[in-house]
């Protein structure tokens, strides 16, 4: 970089910064060029661009998968895809949706947004967030090459022992499973160490926890649900796989295994996951609404109250996955009883957004309309919740489709439509093009007419029995008329999906310029230019309210004094964002990129042979030694900046 | 060189047109069967009927919590001004009690609570009652899930009076059941949407169910946790009598095998003992003894075969025996090639079941 050796001393930016600072900040903190400079890329702009293009490529991957179930549903009987590949099939579009694209699409947006919401330069550990984005798409393609292989795993997204143990599931399927559990889950927790740190102690000075963006919160409440949630399916997953590979029988009655404690372990992540979906979710609509209702949003504490009372709660209701198993009956009850109160934080935020709005004025634009479709496609998905919650009620609707329909107006109604609106509402911001407002339009009414058509009667065909992950039935049934209609919902869903990816394709060409605050929104984000600059920051703002850009006069001045030749970061208190210390950040290099090799290696390796587990691990102890290895000429930099402040 | 490309792309399409007909009519190739009912709403036992009533309360309030909702949305946008695009945020809520909004708050959380309380009481008091059904008189019945078939054992005074049969669950009318669950191979689900909400059955545990069905009829009941390749062939009928028919067919069901009585029956037998059908099946009365299938001693007394898939008729028996991958692709059981006098004998020995 530019640090040319220990004779010249640091030089620190000047408020406000000049030409040549910037220039000079400009040039420490971009990615090196070149093929091997985008391997070695860590600016978290970078690294959350690709992750969230992954994410949507695997969502667009999840929903052909989708529409080729819907193909083979459309009329009873039918031999369009036989048992075998419909399981793949249905197994990968649940584990595609959940495990690649629901969670780490709202870490993704926040790798790009955090930063720059908080007013820092970088995320926490950048060469972590890329290793951990290198991890993430790793095991995605493995589960995809194996699926394009027909070695697709075909017991589920949940994987229920004994089905998916070595008995009943032999070959490689289910342990590409369990390996891409491993995978993601390694990223997952990865963004979630980097999350909170950053959120924690890169904060602009002045903003106090109390003044996060409801986002933010909501991102760091996910991220502590992530570290308390994940470990629960790491442990069931490698359980599994020892299973299956050393015959370990963690999973198997006859050796004194149990087949329950598979379900416990899943539900136990697995409910919380719904939470890690849905409150980032929350954090895009609170973001939306108060911009576009022209004021701060209406009961900022009751809303951080109620995040953290969500997440506390979803660690309290796994069982009600599992009403139909012989637990008892009272202790179902308590179940109940939880997974009911936790409506009550959600109503809390869903008054507070009306009340927003109620007392707002309003701008009509497509990000508001995706908040719209919220309130209708999430409340009904949320009423149909509480239906399940209850024990006798959830007996009947149990693994039917009233349950398909359930799930998907809970996560596409709760995440899915926000974060459309996310992406409409910070586009601007990340390529410096407005989307089109028409095709935006023609988008979201598609895309929400589509959705009710196709997962609507699935409520009813749950009732009249029609029971999930069937790849067919017969026309006896009376079953035939709804799933045809919800094929025809799916196809129109499919359309609004291509009228999106054209309304990018058209506007990152053609689209209006949109200048640092399309939206004249409140938030950091929007005070630096669309697309950010490398340091995302030509000074450090000082914050003196929840909305800083609204504030009389704007952010009440900038940081002086920070190596504009060198990374530095300034590390604030954890309450109150107190300026604390500098910090120094490392440099792009390419060794998370050959580190998240060598550890692909030795996961997919492990499938095969525990042998990989030892000689796999000697490539994985290499790269990450070469990636701490210190450097003199940085330890000199640093040093220089530690004397002379 | 064109000639010889243009004959082969013509080869390709015709076979293409050719399989795509084919799987046409592959697609007609499975007769139905004529299911009982299976709906939640439609119920015939008091099980269902509870269920049912805490639906309709619970339908009832989540329906007006949710139009209360959307007229809270609508009425928002129908009363709060537009504002340009470059409008000034009005910054006046900051630091300033804004009361009407918190009491609507305030009061639409309250009355959220009280609602969900109510909620959680039915819930509890309904599931209560479930567990309260009398079981006075009840009958006794082992099922056993397997990949993809169900086995049903009753029991009796003495060990002699209890036998074994699959997939079709004779019931007497006003008399409570009891199943006890269990699985022989991966996780099951048995649910009978008319008469009663679901019950796992899990591999080294074991569960019970109990119901009532209070209307004489057919009630279908499918496995609802996806258990493999067949998950969605795995059905079977609740058949509900009254006392004295249930009473005639317990009695028919412990005789052993009817012995065949005409020559072409006869032949079958010699058939079905000499094939590998004795490997998996067992008919009561003869040496074949076998559990892993579907115990046929008095098979033709059913009304399915393949677990509700087929109906239990000559001509689908025959095509079952011969390519049972056709009907239920992964099935365990393998195909069974026969000559054709061999097949009519077997099928005509098995249709004499009764």
């Amino acid at each position: 970089m530019t640090v040319s050796g220990t004779a010249s001393p640091p030089r620190l930016n000047s408020v406000p910064p000049s030409a040549e600072d910037a220039a000079a900040l400009e040039r420490t903190w971009r990615d090196p060029p070149g093929l091997l400079g985008w391997l070695a890329a860590i600016n978290h702009k970078e690294i959350g661009k690709r992750f969230i293009v992954t994410a949507f490529g695997f969502f667009v991957a999840g929903g052909l998968l989708a529409a080729a179930m819907r193909l083979q549903l459309a009329q009873p009987d039918n031999r369009l895809i036989g048992p075998d590949l419909y399981n793949q099939i249905f197994t990968m579009h649940g584990t595609t949706m959940m495990f690649l694209f629901a969670v780490p699409v709202m870490q993704a947006m926040s790798i790009y947004l955090v930063p720059l919401m908080i007013g820092s330069r970088s995320v926490a550990f950048p060469r972590m967030n890329a290793y951990g984005y290198w991890i993430y798409l790793f095991g995605g393609l493995m589960l995809f090459v194996a699926f394009a292989l027909n070695i697709g795993p075909d017991a589920g997204w949940f994987s229920y022992v004994p089905l998916a143990g070595p008995d009943y599931s032999p070959g490689k399927r289910v342990d590409f499973w369990a390996q891409m559990i491993t995978f993601t889950e390694l990223s997952a927790l990865i963004e979630a160490v980097i999350l909170i740190t950053g959120v924690l102690k890169l904060r602009a000075p002045g903003m106090t926890l109390n003044r996060i963006p409801l986002f933010v919160w909501g991102m760091l409440v996910t991220a502590f649900m992530v570290m308390f949630a994940m470990p629960a399916v790491m442990l069931a997953s490698t359980a599994l796989i020892t299973d299956r590979l050393v015959a370990t029988h963690f999973y198997n009655p006859a050796e004194g295994g149990d087949a329950i404690l598979w379900q416990h372990l899943f539900w136990f992540f697995g409910h919380p996951e719904v939470y890690l979906i849905f409150i980032p979710g929350l954090g895009f609509m609170s973001a939306i609404i108060p911009t576009f209702a022209r004021r701060p949003i209406f009961g900022y504490s009751a809303m951080v109250l109620s995040l953290i009372a969500t997440a506390f709660l979803a660690f309290g209701l796994w069982v009600h996955h599992m009403f139909a198993t012989n637990l008892p009956e009272l202790g179902k009850s308590f179940f109940t009883a939880v997974s009911m109160m936790i409506a009550i934080p959600s109503a809390v935020q869903i008054f507070c957004w009306l009340a927003t709005l109620w007392t707002g004025k309003l701008v009509f634009k497509t990000p508001l309309l995706f908040t719209f479709a919220f309130f209708f496609v999430l409340v009904l998905g949320g009423m149909t919740g509480i239906i399940l919650a209850s024990v006798p009620l959830d007996l009947q609707v149990h693994d039917t489709y009233f349950v398909v329909a359930h799930l998907h107006y809970v996560l596409i109604g709760g995440a899915v439509f926000p974060l459309f609106g996310a992406f409409y509402y910070w586009f601007p911001k990340i390529t410096g093009r407005m989307l089109s407002e028409r095709l935006g339009r023609w988008n979201f009414w598609l895309f929400l007419i589509g959705f009710n058509v196709t997962f609507f009667p699935m409520h009813m065909l749950g009732l009249q029995g029609m029971p999930r992950r069937v790849y067919t039935y017969g026309a006896e049934m009376g079953w035939s008329n709804l799933n045809a209609l919800a094929s025809l919902g799916a196809l129109t869903i499919a359309i609004s999906m291509l009228l999106f990816v054209i309304n990018v394709w058209r506007s990152l060409r053609h689209g209006a310029v949109a200048g640092p605050n399309p939206w004249n929104a409140g938030t950091l984000e929007w005070s630096t230019p669309s697309p950010p600059p490398a340091c995302n920051f030509e000074a450090i703002p000082v914050v003196g309210g929840r909305d800083p850009l609204w504030e009389p006069g704007g952010v009440r001045g900038h940081v002086a004094g920070l190596a504009v030749d060198s990374r530095e970061l300034l590390m604030t208190t954890v309450l109150d964002a107190e300026p604390e210390t500098r910090e120094s950040f490392p440099e792009p290099t390419i060794w998370p990129f050959v580190g998240a090799v060598a550890t692909t290696v030795f996961f997919i390796g492990s499938i095969f042979t525990p042998w990989a587990i030892v000689w796999g691990s000697v490539p994985v102890a290499i790269a990450l030694t070469a990636w701490f290895w210190p450097k003199r000429r940085e330890n000199t930099a640093h040093l220089a900046l530690e004397r002379a402040p | 060189m064109g000639a010889e490309l243009r004959r082969r792309a013509f080869a390709l399409v015709a076979a293409a047109v050719a399989a795509a007909s084919a799987g046409a009519a592959f697609a007609q190739g499975r007769t139905p069967v004529v299911p009982g009912a299976h709906d939640a709403l439609a119920v015939a036992g008091p099980q269902a009927a509870q269920i049912g009533e805490l639906w309709n309360l619970t339908v009832f309030i989540c329906t007006a919590v949710f139009c209360a909702i959307l007229l809270g949305v609508v009425f928002a946008l129908w009363r709060s001004g537009r504002a340009r695009d470059d409008e000034p945020a009005d910054l006046s809520s900051i630091g300033r009690h804004e009361r009407g909004p918190y009491l609507s708050v305030l009061w639409s959380v309250g009355v959220s609570i009280v609602l969900l309380l109510v909620l959680v009481v039915a819930s509890v008091v309904t599931d209560r009652a479930l567990a309260r059904m009398s079981l006075e008189n009840a009958v006794n019945i082992d099922v056993t899930g397997h990949q993809w078939w169900w086995e049903l054992r009753y029991g009796g005074d003495k060990p002699s009076d209890s036998f074994t049969t699959a997939n079709e669950l004779h019931i007497p009318v006003g008399r409570p059941v009891i199943l006890k669950l269990r699985a022989d191979d991966v996780i099951h689900s048995f649910w009978v949407p008319s008469l009663a909400g679901k019950k796992d059955l899990i591999p080294g545990r074991t569960a019970t169910l109990h119901f009532r069905a209070d209307q004489a009829g057919r009630y279908r009941g499918q496995c609802a946790e996806f258990c493999g390749f067949q998950h969605a062939f795995m059905a079977f009928e609740v058949i509900a009598e009254p006392p004295d028919r249930y009473d005639a067919w317990v009695a028919a069901q412990r005789q052993p095998a009817a012995e065949p009585t005409d020559a072409g029956a006869r032949r079958g037998q010699e058939v079905f003992l000499g094939s590998a059908c004795i490997m998996c099946h067992a008919i009561e009365g003869t040496t074949a003894g076998a559990r892993k299938a579907p115990d046929l001693t008095h098979l033709a007394s059913r009304t399915t075969i393949a677990a509700g898939t087929l109906p239990n008729r000559s001509a689908e028996l025959a095509r079952w025996i011969a390519n049972p991958q056709e009907f239920k692709p992964g099935t365990n059981m393998p195909a069974t090639a026969l000559p054709a006098d061999d097949m009519r004998a077997l099928v005509a020995y098995l249709e004499s079941l009764k």
